[in-house]
């Protein structure tokens, strides 16, 4: 009984409550209130989400439709009735090299998420299989003080997904050094708050794109001697410059705004600087800080797509441009399973935000 | 207008003259506050005396400054004009020597109630061993009915024990003045009679010189030595005192039936209607 109050406490907690709805259906602890929660929290969502998918299946058809009736349209007028006819039979036959290209069909997208994961598989196996056979040969090259030889095969979809990850945390965990301090200064000195706040503003709503070239023209020059990898370094700095913004707003705001009983009280305590801003202004100031921060790394994970997709780092961002790039069948349906795994992750981050903040919030009311 | 004339024994200190036993002395006190329609005074020329070991209750209307002299004895606003010395210095700013009983609880949410009282005895005796600074915090907090709360966080209080965490962490630090700025105005009347209560009894053993602000009538005699009456503002400045002579400690009941209570009620309530 314990344990399930605590799953309870816990899955409300993270804000995902209709979980505890599900439960009560199987133990069978439901009540009429119990009951109209169900409906409310799990079969109209589960309902919605069917119906997202058969108006995509619908959409998708006709757009297929009118891509096959263009394409036989086409071979009539260019080449002829025959040419028309064998057309009409491609497409029917689902042969590959005719196919209209258009928005993908759900079940085609499930396909591509399916030999994604079949394809990560044997990348896998390649590379374990890889790692064996060079396992004997790094280790004498290492003795030796050169470079081991490292797998330069294709990246699969997961390791995208890892990369992605990395680059996103190295970005918000930049913006976070940077945001929080600078934040706590600006937010202790009035004066500090005007003298800065210009360029706040002005650089706030700067578009990831062109921090990722400015990034890139400083970092270009200063990496030019080394070896290191570039492309992660400019986007991650690129991610994190983007993302600090609401963090810096949202920590001085905080920190500006700690209630004046708090600060009375310090002062009667004659409270030292130093035990000011980490007893009283730090602490209190926390919950907004937390909000900036999860306001950030949602932007971090927004703007990482583009960004790697425009430096050329590897990563979800590059891999829906190369598919794109490549056109191949299964590249638009490929588009689509990226687009599911980059919101699903948005919102497991977010969640993970969520938690945390709950967590050092010491009012009660959650975040949403 | 001061009643203690009969003290003689006149001490110099840095230059000025006061009364071994005077704690608390505010000479020609001024508050003066700018608005765009010229200033605005709101305390003018105001003088009260408190002595050593006195309970002072201070009642006058709503905006007539009593929070403001208040808030001038802690140091937490500026003073205009005049001066205000404890035990013949002049005060410059906030400190440890006047413990403050706010209004609202005022205790840090996200810490228990044990670390909100250790925040200020960690501040005012930073040579006492850690022990020794828990054993002072848990010892206020267990006279005020807390024993069972120490690693509570405030936030988890209700009001009435967070106000008792107030109360702990102002005797806490062991101050020479009590300011208190009404500081059971936000309770409801049952609470606010427990926490008089419990403020007596701490008061009575340490005998810390006090100031409290208050609107309420009962509260005002039977905390008192001395109620102080201020005149509405602006220009407010004291009206009247009133001696409360009853004996300590005193019992609610005690003081209820007392035979001067309501003589001393009426006197308030008649300068208050004025």
């Amino acid at each position: 009984m314990k344990q399930s109050i605590t799953l309870d406490r816990v899955t409300k907690f993270m804000g995902l409550g209709f979980l505890i709805t599900l439960k009560s259906l199987f133990t069978g602890d439901l009540d009429k209130e119990g009951f109209r929660n169900f409906l409310r929290k799990v079969v109209v969502p589960i309902a919605s989400i069917f119906l997202f998918i058969g108006l995509w299946h619908m959409g998708a058809k006709s757009l297929y439709n009118i891509e096959a009736e263009y394409k036989i349209e086409k071979a009539l007028t260019e080449q002829g009735q025959e040419a028309a006819d064998a057309m009409k039979a491609c497409i029917a036959s689902g042969d590959v090299s005719c196919q209209p290209n258009t928005l993908p069909s759900p079940a085609q997208v499930w396909e591509s998420y399916k030999s994604l994961l079949r394809d990560h598989q044997i990348i896998s196996a390649d590379k374990a299989a890889f790692a064996e056979k060079t396992a004997v040969i790094n280790a004498k090259r290492i003795a030796e003080g050169k470079d081991p030889i490292t797998y330069t095969g294709r990246p699969s979809f997961v390791d995208q997904i890892l990369t992605s990850l990395k680059t996103v945390f190295a970005g918000f965990l930049l913006a976070l050094v940077i945001a929080v301090p600078i934040g706590v200064i600006i937010g202790l000195s009035k004066t500090l708050r005007s003298s800065v706040n210009w360029l706040i503003q002005i650089f706030k709503p700067v578009s990831p794109v062109v921090w990722l070239l400015l990034v890139f023209m400083i970092v270009k020059t200063m990496t030019k001697d080394s070896n290191s990898d570039s492309a992660f370094i400019i986007s991650f700095i690129s991610v994190g410059l983007c993302s600090m913004w609401a963090t810096l707003v949202n920590t001085a705001m905080g920190v500006a705004s700690v209630d004046k009983d708090y600060i009375n009280v310090a002062k009667v305590l004659k409270l030292g600087p130093v035990q000011k801003v980490f007893k009283v202004i730090l602490p209190s100031s926390l919950p907004l800080i937390f909000t900036g921060l999860r306001i950030t790394l949602s932007v971090a994970w927004m703007v990482l797509i583009a960004i790697e997709l425009l430096a050329q780092s590897p990563g979800l961002g590059s891999f829906v441009w190369e598919e794109f790039q490549n056109g191949a069948i299964d590249s638009n349906s490929k588009i689509i399973v990226a687009m599911f795994v980059i919101g699903g992750i948005g919102f497991l981050l977010d969640r993970i935000m969520l938690t945390i903040q709950n967590t050092v919030s010491f009012n009660k009311t959650s975040g949403i | 207008m001061i009643t203690n004339t009969e003290h003689t024994d006149i001490v110099t200190e840095n230059g000025i003259a006061f009364h071994e036993d005077v704690m608390l002395d505010l000479k020609h006190l001024k508050k003066v506050y700018p608005t765009p329609k010229g200033d605005y005074v709101v305390l003018e020329d105001l003088n009260l005396q408190i002595m050593k070991e006195e309970f002072v209750t201070i009642i006058g209307h709503s905006g007539c400054g009593k929070t403001t002299m208040l808030s001038m004895i802690a140091g937490l606003n500026e003073i205009s004009g005049g001066n205000i010395s404890v035990l013949g210095h002049h005060i410059k700013g906030p400190g440890p020597d006047r413990g403050v009983i706010f209004q609202a609880p005022s205790l840090m949410p996200w810490m228990t109630s044990l670390q909100n009282v250790m925040l200020g005895v960690n501040q005012v005796f930073p040579h006492a061993t850690k022990a020794q600074r828990t054993d002072i915090a848990k010892y206020y907090l267990q006279k005020v009915g807390l024993e069972d709360a120490f690693h509570k966080k405030a936030s988890d209080l209700s009001q009435g024990m967070q106000q008792r965490v107030g109360i702990a962490r102002a005797f806490a630090i062991k101050p020479k003045v009590l300011l208190l700025d009404e500081p059971f105005g936000m309770l409801d009347s049952l609470t606010r009679g427990e926490l008089q209560d419990i403020l007596i009894e701490i008061w009575n053993k340490e005998k810390i010189t006090a100031v409290m602000i208050t609107h309420d009538v009962d509260e005002a005699i039977f905390l008192a030595d001395r109620v102080v009456m201020m005149t509405s503002g602006p220009k407010a400045k004291i009206g009247d005192i009133l001696n409360i002579d009853f004996e300590r400690p005193r019992t609610r009941k005690a003081v209820l039936e007392h035979d001067d209570y309501y003589k001393y009620r009426k006197h308030l309530i008649d300068f208050l209607e004025h």
